[in-house]
C-alpha cells in the first residue's frame, strides 16, 4: 500500500502541466536523435544532463527519462527505413523492419515497433514498481563465469541466423570476433593488433563504426547497382487502414510480447549483458517458437515485435542495477547515475531507503515518458514514411552525409570515418560474395564481454575450464545454450526421418 | 648569504621582466572564443569520467567559463590515446585534458612516444584515496586476520581490481611485498563492476575508492580494513591506516588537468584561474567530503615538479612488478 | 562469379594472417596454472579459423561444376560504385583540412547535381540546408563539434552568438 501512496506522489508531480510539456518535448527531441544513426540516448542524456541543475530536480527527471525513452524509440525508425541500426541495441529490428520496408510496408514495421516498445516499456516498468528492491539480488549472483554463460545464449540462440552457407558464416563471426579483440586487452593491459600503429585503433573498433559502415555505405553501394531496375524501397503509403491493420495485427503476437518483455527485462537487469542480447535473443526465441519460421527475416512483423518490446524492456531493467547496486550497465546509465550523484543521491542499496521521492518519481515518470513516446511517434510516422518518397539519389546522398557525421560524432575522430568507409566497401564486396553480415555485426558487439568474462573466470578458478558448468547458474544457462544449438539440428533429423519412408510400406 | 640574495634579486628582476613583457599580451582578458575541449583519459562511466563530468557541471552551472567545455572520452589503451591526441594538439589553446595516475604509468608501460613532461600542467583538484576491502560476511576484521586468510588460501585467494598494470595493480603489488603473501589478481572492466562482484561474492577482497565502495559500505555489504592513507579518512573513523597499523603503504590516485604543450600563458593563466574559481565552490567542496577525496589544490611548476616526483615513483613499482620497460 | 569468390576468400585469408601475425606480439598460448588463454590467444586462433575457413571457400569452388553465368560486376556499375567511392574519398579527405561545412555541400553539389542529374533547385535547397541544419542540430544543440579546418576563424563570431 505504501508502494502506491509512494507512486502516487510521483504521478501527482509528473502529471502538471509544465512537466507535461517538458515530456513531450524530451521525447520528440530524443526519437530525432535516436534516429539519427551514430546518435542515440547517451547523446541526448549528455547534453540534457548539465541543463538538469538548473530545473528543478522533479522536472530533470522526467525530462532525462523522456528523452532516454524517446531515444529507445526512435532507434527502430533508422533500422526500419534506413537499415542502419542507430544502436547496437536495434541491430535485431534490421533483420525484419528493413525487408519490411522494402514491400513497402515501411508504415507497418514502424507502427508494430512503436506498438511493441510500448508494450515492452510498461510491462518491464510494472516489473519493475513491485520487484526492485529484491531483484537487486540476482544481479548480485551474477559472476564472471554467469556473464560468459549468458553471452553464450546470446550468441546459440542466434544460429540459424546466417545464411545458408555455414562456412561463409562461421567466416564472417570469427572475422567480428576478431575485430573485437582490436585495442586493448583488459586482463594484461596491453595494447593489440594497433595496425599501422595508428593512435585511432587503441580504442578498438565500436559496433557503431561497423554498423555504420556496413549497413549504410555498404548499403547503399549495393543498392546503386539494383536501383536500374528496381529501386530499394517502394514508396510506401499510410492511411488509417493501415494502421487499424497493425493494431490488430498486433493483437495476435501477445505471446511474443509478453514474453519478449519479461525475458527483456531480466536480461537488461543483470549489469554488463543489457539491452543488445536481449534483443537477440527474443529475436532467436520467437523464431524458434514460431509456427512460420521460414518466415522470419524476409519480413514479418513478429521479427519486428520480438526485438522491440524486448530492447525497451531491457532498457527499463538496466536502471535498475543503476539505482540499486550504483553499477551502471550502458554509457548512457553511467552518465545518468553521473547526474544523480550531483543532485547529491547516493545510488545504491541505501537510495530506495533514504530517498524513496526521487526512486518513485522516477518510476513514475518512466510511466509517462512512455505513453508520450508511443503517442508522439505514432503521430510522426506519417512524417519518417513520406521522407521514404524522395528520389534515390536525394535519399542516398543525405545518407551518405549522415553516415559521414554521425560517424564522426560519437567519438569525434576522423580515424572512425575513414573506419567507416573501408567497412562499407568491404562490406559491400563481401555482401555481393553471400556472405552473411549480420553474424558479423553480432560477433562484434558480443566479442569483448565474452573474451573478458571467459579470461576472468579461468583466472579466478586457476584455469579450472569444468568451473562454468559446476557453478549451477551458469551451468543452467549453458544446457539451455547446448539445447538451442542442437534444436534446429534434432529438426534437421527428424524432418529427414519422417521423409525416409520405412521400409516396411 | 650573497649568494642568496643574489638569487633573489635576480629572481625578482626576472619576475617583473616576464610581467612586463605580459602586461601588453592584456593576460586578464584572454577568453576562450570557441568551446574548449575536455579530453578524458578513461572511457564512459567510470570513476574519472563521472568526476570530469562533475567538473564540467559545475563550471556551466557557476558560470566559470565563457564557452562551453565540452567533455570528449579518449580511454584507448589506458590513455594512450588521449596523450596521443594532446601531443598533436600542441600550441592549441582551446583543449585541456582531464587525467589520473595513467598519465604516468601508460607511457612507462608502453611506448607511445609522448613525454609527459612536455605538457602544460594547469591544475591538480584532489587526490583519491584508496581503501582495503573485505566483503562483510567474511570473519576477517583486522589487516592481521586478512594476511593470515590469504597465507592460507594458498595463492588462490582472488584480488579484484581494474586492468593489469593499472592504479589496483600497483596497490596490490605493494601489499604483496610487503606482507610477503601471493593473491589472484582478477581485473574487472571499472571499479563498480570490482565493488560488486566482491558484495556478490565472486573476489575476496578489493583495493576499492571509497567513493566506489561507499554506497555498499553504508548498506552494511562491505567492510574496510585498513586505508592507504597517512590520517584516517573522515568517512570511516574507525578504520586504521596502513601508517598506524606500522606499514608504510601510501598511495593516491591523483586527479587533475593538463594542456598541449605551447599553450600560450594568458590561456593558462584563465585555465587556472577557472580552475582556481571551481575548487572554491561549494558544490565541490561537498562532494570532496561525501566521498572522502582529499582537495589538494595544487597548479604550476610544483605541479610539474609532482608529476615527474610521481613518474620516477611508478617507475620503480612497475619494475618491482617486473613489468616496466 | 567462381573467380570473384577465389578472390575474395584469398584476401580474407591474407587479412587473417596479418591478423594472426599482429596478435603474435602478446602470447597465443594456454597458460595452465594463472589463467588460460594468453592476450593474444583469441585474435590469434580466431584468425587462424578464418584462414582454415578462407581455405576451404577456395577449394570448395574448385569444385562446383557449374558456374554462375552472372558476372561479378558489369561495366557500368562498377563505373558508378568506384566513382561514388571516390567522391566519397575525396570528401574525407577534404574535411579535416577544409571542414566539414566546405567539403559536405562540394559532395551534395556534385551527387545531386552531376551524378543524380537533379534540377538546380533542389540541388540547391539541400546543398545550403544541410550545412545549416548540421550547424544547429549537431554544434549548437547537441554540443559536438565538427572539423572546420582553415574555415574556423569565420565560426567564432557564430559561437559567440550562439553559445
Amino acid at each position: 500500500m505504501e508502494l502506491m501512496a509512494h507512486l502516487a506522489d510521483g504521478f501527482a508531480t509528473s502529471l502538471t502541466s509544465l512537466n507535461l510539456l517538458i515530456v513531450v518535448i524530451g521525447v520528440t527531441v530524443g526519437l530525432f536523435i535516436g534516429a539519427m544513426p551514430g546518435l542515440g540516448s547517451v547523446n541526448g542524456v549528455a547534453i540534457i544532463l548539465p541543463i538538469t541543475f538548473i530545473v528543478p530536480p522533479s522536472s530533470a527527471i522526467i525530462l532525462l527519462a523522456a528523452i532516454y525513452y524517446g531515444a529507445m524509440y526512435g532507434g527502430a525508425i533508422s533500422s526500419i527505413l534506413l537499415g542502419i541500426p542507430g544502436a547496437s541495441t536495434a541491430v535485431a529490428t534490421t533483420f525484419d523492419g528493413r525487408p519490411m520496408a522494402q514491400k513497402g510496408q515501411a508504415g507497418l514495421a514502424l507502427i508494430a515497433a512503436a506498438c511493441a516498445s510500448f508494450v515492452g516499456g510498461t510491462i518491464s516498468v510494472v516489473l519493475f514498481t513491485l520487484f526492485a528492491a529484491p531483484l537487486a539480488d540476482v544481479a548480485l549472483a551474477f559472476g564472471p563465469a554467469e556473464e560468459f554463460a549468458l553471452v553464450l545464449l546470446a550468441f546459440t540462440t542466434f544460429v540459424g541466423l546466417g545464411g545458408d552457407d555455414v562456412l561463409k558464416t562461421l567466416m564472417m563471426i570469427c572475422l567480428g570476433l576478431a575485430l573485437s579483440t582490436v585495442g586493448l586487452d583488459l586482463i594484461s593491459g596491453q595494447p593489440r593488433l594497433i595496425f599501422f600503429d595508428q593512435p585511432g585503433f587503441y580504442s578498438g573498433i565500436s559496433f557503431l563504426v561497423l554498423a555504420i559502415g556496413v549497413y549504410g555505405i555498404g548499403e547503399i553501394l549495393y543498392t546503386i547497382e539494383t536501383q536500374k531496375s528496381a529501386p530499394s524501397v517502394t514508396p510506401a503509403k499510410l492511411t488509417f487502414g493501415e494502421l487499424w491493420y497493425g493494431v490488430k495485427e498486433l493483437n495476435k503476437h501477445w505471446k511474443t510480447m509478453s514474453f519478449g518483455s519479461i525475458l527483456g527485462f531480466f536480461v537488461g537487469m543483470l549489469p554488463a549483458a543489457g539491452a543488445t542480447p536481449a534483443a537477440l535473443m527474443s529475436y532467436g526465441i520467437a523464431k524458434l517458437m514460431s509456427k512460420t519460421p521460414e518466415r522470419f527475416g524476409k519480413g514479418t512483423i513478429e521479427g519486428v515485435i520480438a526485438p522491440e518490446t524486448s530492447n525497451n524492456a531491457a532498457s527499463t531493467g538496466s536502471l535498475l542495477p543503476m539505482l540499486t547496486l550504483g553499477i551502471p550497465g550502458s554509457p548512457t546509465t553511467a552518465l545518468l547515475l553521473g547526474g544523480m550523484v550531483m543532485w547529491g543521491l547516493v545510488p545504491g542499496p541505501m537510495l530506495f531507503i533514504e530517498q524513496p521521492d526521487f526512486v518513485w518519481g522516477l518510476i513514475s515518470s518512466l510511466y509517462t515518458a512512455n505513453v508520450a513516446a508511443v503517442l508522439v511517434n505514432l503521430a510522426l510516422i506519417p512524417l519518417f514514411v513520406w521522407a521514404l518518397r524522395m528520389p534515390f539519389t536525394v535519399l542516398c546522398s543525405l545518407v551518405f552525409i549522415l553516415c559521414i557525421v554521425g560517424g564522426f560524432a560519437p567519438s569525434q575522430k576522423m580515424h572512425d570515418v575513414w573506419l567507416i568507409l573501408g567497412f562499407g566497401v568491404g562490406g559491400y564486396l563481401l555482401r555481393k560474395a553471400d556472405y552473411p553480415m549480420a553474424p558479423l555485426v553480432l560477433a562484434l558487439v558480443l566479442g569483448p564481454l565474452m573474451e573478458k568474462s571467459f579470461r576472468q573466470t579461468l583466472i579466478s578458478e586457476q584455469g579450472n575450464v569444468l568451473a562454468f558448468i559446476e557453478r549451477p547458474l551458469s551451468g543452467t544457462f549453458i544446457a539451455i545454450s547446448v539445447i538451442f544449438f542442437l534444436l534446429p539440428m534434432l529438426k534437421h533429423v527428424n524432418r529427414w526421418l519422417g521423409r525416409k519412408p520405412s521400409p516396411a510400406e | 648569504m650573497t649568494y642568496a640574495i643574489t638569487r633573489r634579486i635576480a629572481s625578482a628582476a626576472l619576475a617583473s621582466a616576464v610581467l612586463l613583457a605580459a602586461a601588453p599580451l592584456a593576460a586578464a582578458d584572454w577568453k576562450p572564443q570557441k568551446p574548449v575541449e575536455m579530453v578524458i583519459m578513461a572511457g564512459q562511466g567510470g570513476g574519472a569520467d563521472r568526476l570530469a563530468r562533475l567538473f564540467q557541471s559545475i563550471i556551466q552551472k557557476e558560470n566559470l567559463s565563457s564557452m562551453p567545455i565540452l567533455p570528449v572520452n579518449k580511454g584507448g589503451g589506458s590513455g594512450a590515446e588521449a596523450l596521443r591526441y594532446l601531443k598533436d594538439k600542441s600550441g592549441d589553446d582551446h583543449v585541456i585534458m582531464a587525467t589520473l595516475n595513467s598519465y604516468y604509468t601508460t607511457p612507462l608501460r608502453t611506448d607511445i612516444g609522448v613525454n609527459i613532461e612536455e605538457f602544460t600542467p594547469l591544475a591538480r583538484m584532489a587526490l583519491d584515496t584508496f581503501v582495503l576491502w573485505v566483503n562483510a560476511d567474511s570473519d576477517i576484521q583486522t589487516l592481521d586476520d586478512y594476511v593470515a586468510a590469504v597465507k592460507a588460501s594458498g595463492g588462490s585467494w582472488k584480488m579484484g581490481g581494474t586492468g593489469t598494470g593499472q592504479e589496483d595493480s600497483l596497490v596490490t603489488a605493494m601489499l604483496e611485498t610487503e606482507f610477503g603473501i601471493k593473491v589472484t589478481y582478477v581485473p574487472f572492466k571499472g571499479g563498480g563492476d570490482v565493488a560488486k562482484n566482491l558484495v556478490g561474492g565472486h573476489i575476496d577482497s578489493s583495493v576499492n575508492n571509497p567513493s566506489e565502495a561507499l554506497g555498499f559500505y553504508q548498506a552494511g555489504k562491505l567492510r574496510p580494513i585498513a586505508a592507504f592513507t597517512p590520517d584516517r579518512i573522515d568517512v570511516f573513523p574507525d578504520t586504521p591506516t596502513m601508517t598506524e597499523l606500522g606499514h608504510e603503504l601510501v598511495y593516491w590516485m591523483q586527479r587533475s588537468f593538463v594542456a598541449p604543450s605551447g599553450m600560450s600563458p594568458e590561456a593558462v593563466a584563465y585555465y587556472t584561474e577557472m580552475f582556481e574559481k571551481l575548487n572554491a565552490t561549494e558544490e565541490w567542496k561537498t562532494y570532496t567530503q561525501e566521498k572522502a577525496l582529499m582537495a589538494d589544490f595544487l597548479t604550476g611548476d610544483a605541479l610539474q615538479a609532482y608529476f615527474l616526483e610521481e613518474r620516477a615513483k611508478h617507475g620503480d613499482l612497475l619494475g618491482a612488478m617486473g613489468e616496466g620497460s | 562469379m567462381l573467380t570473384a569468390d577465389r578472390v575474395i576468400a584469398a584476401a580474407l585469408m591474407v587479412l587473417s594472417a596479418y591478423f594472426m601475425w599482429h596478435a603474435t606480439a602478446l602470447p597465443i598460448g594456454w597458460n595452465g596454472m594463472t589463467g588460460g588463454p594468453g592476450g593474444g590467444a583469441f585474435p590469434f586462433w580466431l584468425s587462424a579459423i578464418m584462414f582454415v575457413t578462407a581455405g576451404a571457400i577456395i577449394v570448395r569452388s574448385f569444385r562446383i561444376k557449374f558456374d554462375n553465368p552472372d558476372t561479378f560486376f558489369d561495366q557500368e556499375t562498377l563505373r558508378a560504385v568506384l566513382v561514388v567511392i571516390g567522391s566519397l574519398v575525396v570528401t574525407i579527405t577534404l574535411m579535416p583540412w577544409a571542414g566539414a561545412y566546405i567539403a559536405l555541400p562540394l559532395f551534395l553539389l556534385w551527387y545531386l547535381k552531376v551524378f543524380g542529374k537533379h534540377g538546380w533547385t533542389l540541388t540547391l535547397l539541400l546543398t545550403l540546408g544541410t550545412p545549416v541544419f548540421l550547424f544547429f542540430f549537431f554544434e549548437v544543440t547537441l554540443k559536438i563539434l565538427l572539423p572546420k579546418g582553415f574555415t574556423e576563424p569565420l565560426f567564432i563570431p557564430l559561437y559567440a552568438r550562439f553559445f
